[in-house]
């Protein structure tokens, strides 16, 4: 994808993958739903060896006011890495790749969200990225899922994510790092299985019709187990054993 | 950008009540693109350039071709950068100053469909590895707004591409050195062409135009390369897609692709 060569084996003759998964296993996922003492919802969530924060707060008043839309409530996503999240220090202000995730990822989240009940109000998202690993975008827009349902606002439904690809020509689950920067292509999905609606879609890489339609398949499959994941985040907080 | 232009509501239920019956504001058939007409080598001053209309969408591009400093872990690639840009004359809402959101989405979109078709071979770019290589930037200038930029600069940069002529450096003393009079087409491996649906109610259209784009509650713009296989892809827009309509979208990308590309085609055979 990136044209860079692969040096290393990203898929053996076992079919184990360059970090010993299968091809349709995900990473470990952890999902904290609350943490912050300040945000009005919070979650956190590590996803293989990304470390996300997330933090939300509204509905509330809009500033600067020309924002504020009198039919309905507006949400406003930041995704921002931290310069310590990467290999190379990253530049902390936010670059053009930052912009077009924050804008993606309010996209995907806006059909989950029930803005028409907070007219003139902003509902606001704050992604941090502490340390990134390939797959931010989709662990992100999960974990800001859980944010807002933890800070009870009312949704249809929640955006789980997770990215298909392919490597050595076969179709794979959850792209780690390696394999966004050796393999052949890369596609995050975010989806509402309650509604079962695509919320969110990128690819980059090459795939022919046949492996694109069972990309989008098992990627839907994967958001399906992280759906699972997030929802018991929320009912370890809210009808666990109160360690929360 | 289209999203933010004001469609007035009686608009939109016009919109949709023709597309209930299956017809569109302008009369064409859902998967139905609109003209597409590219001019090449309209800027002689440019290595390559194009002036695409897309409707009443125009934009003009212009590829530069100058030597350049490798990426660092890219020492045996030549580098390949497409922008893009809204001007103040195209649209009454469009301001001077930093891009927005929307523009750089839209820069960002028709750069990766291009890059991720390998449309340019960067590895015939080279001058001398890891120290000189050529770089070629496509930069593409909206200078009037009818809806789907995505696809409009997309044909303009590959257009422009296509034209290309590249001069030839040689390393003398360790500095790239013009070779006076060898120029040669920068080399093409496919032909990339991006396709953007719109989603309005449960409708999907081909190239939204302004009104359209202006009311839609979702986009999918997909590129396909030479071979009808699918290389890069972005969804926009507040609504979702089913698993149904994303299979579609792809086979109609194949299809309505491979018709544009016949006029892309026809602008590389042509090129002056």
């Amino acid at each position: 994808m990136g044209g860079r060569e692969a040096t290393m084996v990203l898929l053996d003759e076992n079919g184990i993958r360059c970090d010993g998964r299968k091809v349709d296993e995900p990473r470990r996922i952890m999902i904290r739903a609350g943490g912050l003492k300040n945000a009005d919802g919070s979650a956190y969530i590590e996803f293989g060896d990304n470390k996300i924060l997330v933090g939300v707060f509204g509905p509330r008043d809009v500033h600067p006011k020309h924002m504020s839309d009198t039919d309905t409530g507006i949400l406003r996503v930041r995704y921002h890495m931290e310069p310590f999240s990467v290999g190379e220090r990253k530049n902390p202000a936010p670059s053009r790749r930052e912009i077009e995730i924050s804008k993606v990822i309010k996209e995907a989240l806006e059909p989950a969200v029930m803005l028409e009940k907070f007219p003139r109000t902003a509902v606001d998202v704050f992604i941090e990225v502490l340390q990134a690993d390939g797959g931010t975008r989709c662990a992100a827009l999960t974990a800001a899922s859980v944010a807002l349902a933890d800070a009870g606002i009312p949704m249809r439904d929640m955006v789980a994510a997770i990215a298909a690809g392919k490597v050595a020509d076969t179709v794979i689950l959850d792209v780690n790092n390696e394999e966004d920067q050796a393999g052949q292509a890369d596609m995050p999905i975010g989806y509402m299985p309650s509604l079962e609606k695509v919320t969110l879609m990128q690819l980059d890489g090459v795939l022919t019709p046949e492996e694109y339609k069972k990309c989008v398949e098992v990627g839907i499959e994967g958001c399906k187990l992280v759906y699972d994941l997030q929802k018991k985040a929320l009912n370890d907080k809210y009808f666990g054993n109160g360690d929360n | 950008m289209g999203s933010h232009s004001v469609v007035d509501q009686l608009k939109k239920n016009q919109i949709l009540e023709l597309l209930e019956q299956g017809k569109r504001v302008d009369g064409r058939g859902l998967d139905e693109a609109r003209d597409v007409s590219i001019e090449i080598n309209a800027i002689p001053k440019a290595n390559g350039s194009a002036r695409v209309r897309l409707g009443d969408t125009e934009v003009v591009c212009g590829v530069k071709i100058q030597p350049d400093r490798p990426f660092p872990d890219m020492g045996d690639k030549g580098i390949f950068i497409c922008t893009a840009e809204l001007l103040p004359l195209s649209h009454p809402t469009v301001e001077t100053g930093p891009p927005g959101p929307d523009v750089i989405e839209l820069a960002r979109v028709v750069d990766r469909g291009i890059r991720e078709s390998h449309m340019v071979d960067l590895s015939q770019l080279v001058i001398e590895q890891d120290k000189s290589v050529v770089g070629v930037f496509a930069d593409n200038v909206v200078v009037d707004y009818d809806g789907n930029l995505f696809d409009a600069c997309s044909y303009a940069a590959t257009g422009a591409l296509l034209s290309s002529q590249t001069p030839k450096w040689n390393m003398v003393d360790d500095v790239p050195t013009l070779v006076e009079g060898e120029e040669s087409p920068i080399p093409i491996t496919t032909i990339p062409v991006s396709v953007t649906m719109g989603k309005i109610g449960n409708h999907i259209i081909v190239d939204p135009n302004g009104d359209e784009w202006g009311c839609m509650d979702a986009r999918i713009t997909i590129t396909t390369d030479s071979d009808g296989n699918i290389c890069a892809l972005q969804k926009g827009g507040y609504d979702g897609f089913t698993l149904e309509e994303i299979v579609k979208c792809g086979e109609t990308s194949v299809k309505v692709g491979s018709q544009i590309r016949e006029k892309l085609k026809a602008v590389q055979s042509g090129g002056q």
